[in-house]
């Protein structure tokens, strides 16, 4: 679809500058080239276990560009790697969790890969029950109420999370006392091997919002611009004290579930599809017809990230493992009890 | 020194914490404008307003975690369950997240959270208004339990609760509510979490104990006391982390030890209790512990029925004869 010559590029008019388009087509490739020795990391037998964000890249990417990090509160899910990325964890970070060394700062080797956890960036502990975090960011929302504080709650899930009671009983709180939380739904259609027609009675998860008395926003999630501009005025929503909104971001998994799941019941046909939707290229063309990258960039941008996630890796797999002596430490405030 | 009630001891921490702390909210199902189903938070929407004494829609599982994502943000939510028997919704918020977000975060986040519930039977509340749940939560690592027995505990350990800066869960024996009035002491009181009280000192027998149990326990002793029996009763008031030491204590000095509560029997507070005792105090004891606990089933509306089931006093006193006996 040829725009014509005389508008302004998409991102300009989202107020986006070629900077930071570069900088978030650079954090999707990050996240893309992470996930790529992770699994080779799975593979040769030193990574347990391995979760990806492969596909999501845009939504999660996009949506973190509409948030003040460190200021607005995030609760995440373990398809997470690449918002956290977005929001300041590091490749050591992530190899130091992947790997259960010392020094990650995540959860002292303790969770499961993509459990992302920082106090100073706001990004909340996660568990790996599956939407037990959307009332929590329900509850930060109700916290900045109480505060008299203006930071929002974006809380971000699968498809799947949306048929557990969590789901119902964070988004109605959050709608019945008009809290500034922005629920973000990274819907791939996938939950591990159940297709979305037999998750729920709806085609999409945007109309359950309707249930809720707030809006509910179905977009491209592989589309990084759509997904700012979406999350940007559900954030504005929210600090304006208008309420939550449901954002409902089509992504595409391009990957199994997980490095224990072989995606055996999906065809060929879906797995094209998927692929053919890949975030990754279709921004890189866009960047391209805008004339912020060109092939031979990306190249070296794709080799010089590469390197830098090698090396985090080399320096994560030299780390040690978390002291055995250490096990029961945290358990509570006061230590040794 | 005020006499007061339980509930009311519970009001005045709340109110009190909540003028010293603006960070305190109270969450839960009618706690607003009725001020509870049991009236324990009476007045305090009036005082503090619609946000902090909020009315939340009825859903379990949303309460505890709106609490814990509150308590993310900074608050320090007491988060009230309507009745023991339905915080079963919110297991998974409050052991899969309260319990863990310390542990799994090494010490990054924490959860001060109070979960609040009106707990145990003789109320004719049936099956679905009696249960005691202590137990279960006890075995939790991450979690204190707490489950005051006189007003003036109700007031000093939900004090110290709203303080404390990890998870606690909090029982309140709902048929002690309004039955007695004890001196609480005025203003700002603060008991510590995990230390037992010494509730009435003896030589010849103990009664280690939690909750309504304390009552049982010193009507039985009143009954035993006739017969020339003096017995030692123990409140643990925390059932995690237990007071070992207190244990001990008066373990080392009677030799003989009697365990009661009101939730069942099999695996019960007074199991693990009892096992403490057989590992630790072996060489104390004069006799086997005894175990006084409910019959491991449902609590039945008709008293007749759920009588079968709980202790009562003469049947303490009737353990405490065998064991003097022994």
């Amino acid at each position: 679809m040829a725009r014509a010559k005389t508008m302004p590029p998409r991102h300009r008019e989202l107020g986006l500058s070629d900077q930071q388009v570069r900088e978030l087509y650079r954090t999707m490739v990050l996240a893309r080239v992470i996930d790529e020795r992770l699994w080779i990391l799975s593979r040769q037998g030193k990574a347990h276990f391995v979760l990806t964000s492969r596909g999501h890249e845009a939504a999660q990417v996009g949506s973190a560009l509409a948030l003040r990090v460190g200021y607005d509160y995030v609760f995440s899910y373990y398809r997470d790697m690449a918002l956290g990325l977005a929001l300041g964890f590091t490749p050591d970070d992530i190899f130091l969790s992947v790997l259960a060394r010392q020094g990650d700062i995540m959860s002292g080797g303790r969770q499961l890969p993509n459990h992302l956890s920082s106090r100073r960036l706001r990004v909340a502990t996660q568990s790996s029950s599956v939407a037990s975090q959307i009332p929590h960011g329900a509850g930060a929302a109700y916290a900045a109420r109480v505060l008299g504080e203006d930071f929002v709650a974006i809380t971000y899930f699968g498809d799947g999370a949306t048929s557990k009671g969590d789901f119902h009983e964070g988004l109605n709180f959050a709608a019945v006392w008009k809290l500034p939380a922005i629920f973000f739904c990274e819907n791939n259609g996938w939950a591990i091997s159940v297709p979305l027609d037999k998750q729920m009675g709806t085609a999409t998860v945007a109309e359950r919002a309707a249930a809720y008395g707030i809006p509910g926003v179905r977009l491209d999630g592989c589309d990084p611009l759509a997904v700012y501009a979406a999350t940007r005025e559900a954030v504005e929503r929210a600090r304006r004290g208008e309420g939550p909104t449901l954002i409902d971001a089509e992504v595409v998994r391009l990957t199994p579930h997980s490095s224990q799941d072989d995606d055996h019941y999906r065809t060929r046909d879906v797995l094209d599809e998927a692929k053919r939707r890949d975030p990754i290229p279709r921004f890189r063309r866009y960047l391209e017809e805008q004339n912020l990258l060109d092939e031979a960039e990306d190249a070296r941008l794709w080799d010089e990230l590469r390197a830098e996630v090698i090396a985090a890796q080399e320096r994560a797999e030299a780390a040690p493992p978390p002291p055995p002596e250490e096990a029961r430490r945290h358990l509570f405030a006061a230590e040794g009890r | 020194m005020a006499q007061l009630t339980f509930i009311e001891a519970l009001r005045e921490a709340l109110r009190l914490e909540m003028q010293r702390d603006p960070r305190v909210v109270i969450m839960g199902e009618d706690v607003g404008t009725k001020g509870g189903v049991f009236r324990v938070t009476q007045g305090l929407q009036t005082e503090f307003g619609e946000l902090r004494v909020l009315d939340t829609p009825l859903a379990e599982v949303g309460i505890a975690g709106a609490a814990i994502g509150a308590a993310f943000a900074g608050l320090r939510p007491v988060a009230e369950f309507q009745f023991a028997d339905y915080i079963h919704p919110a297991w998974d918020q409050i052991v899969n997240e309260a319990a863990t977000i310390r542990y799994r975060s090494y010490g990054d986040w924490s959860c001060p959270v109070v979960f609040r519930a009106p707990s145990g039977a003789g109320v004719f509340g049936g099956l679905y208004h009696s249960q005691s749940v202590e137990a279960y939560f006890a075995h939790v690592p991450g979690l204190k339990v707490v489950v005051p027995a006189i007003p003036a505990d109700a007031k000093g350990l939900l004090a110290a609760a709203i303080r404390d800066d990890d998870p606690v869960v909090f029982f309140e024996h709902k048929k002690n509510y309004r039955r007695y009035r004890e001196d609480v002491p005025d203003g700002e009181y603060v008991q510590p979490l995990g230390v037992a009280r010494l509730d009435r000192p003896g030589t010849d027998l103990s009664v280690i104990t939690y909750g309504i149990g304390v009552y049982w326990a010193r009507e039985a002793a009143d009954q035993v006391a006739s017969e020339g029996l003096s017995t030692e009763i123990l409140d643990l008031r925390t059932v995690a982390p237990l007071d070992r030491e207190a244990i001990a204590r008066t373990v080392q000095k009677t030799g003989k030890a009697l365990v009661l509560h009101e939730d069942n029997r099999t695996l019960g507070v007074g199991a693990e209790v009892a096992a403490f005792i057989a590992e630790e105090l072996f060489e104390s004891l004069d006799a086997p512990v005894v175990r006084v606990a409910a019959a491991d089933c449902h609590l039945p509306f008709a008293e007749s029925q759920e009588a079968e089931i709980i202790p009562n006093p003469t049947r303490v006193a009737a353990a405490l004869r065998r064991l003097a006996s022994y």
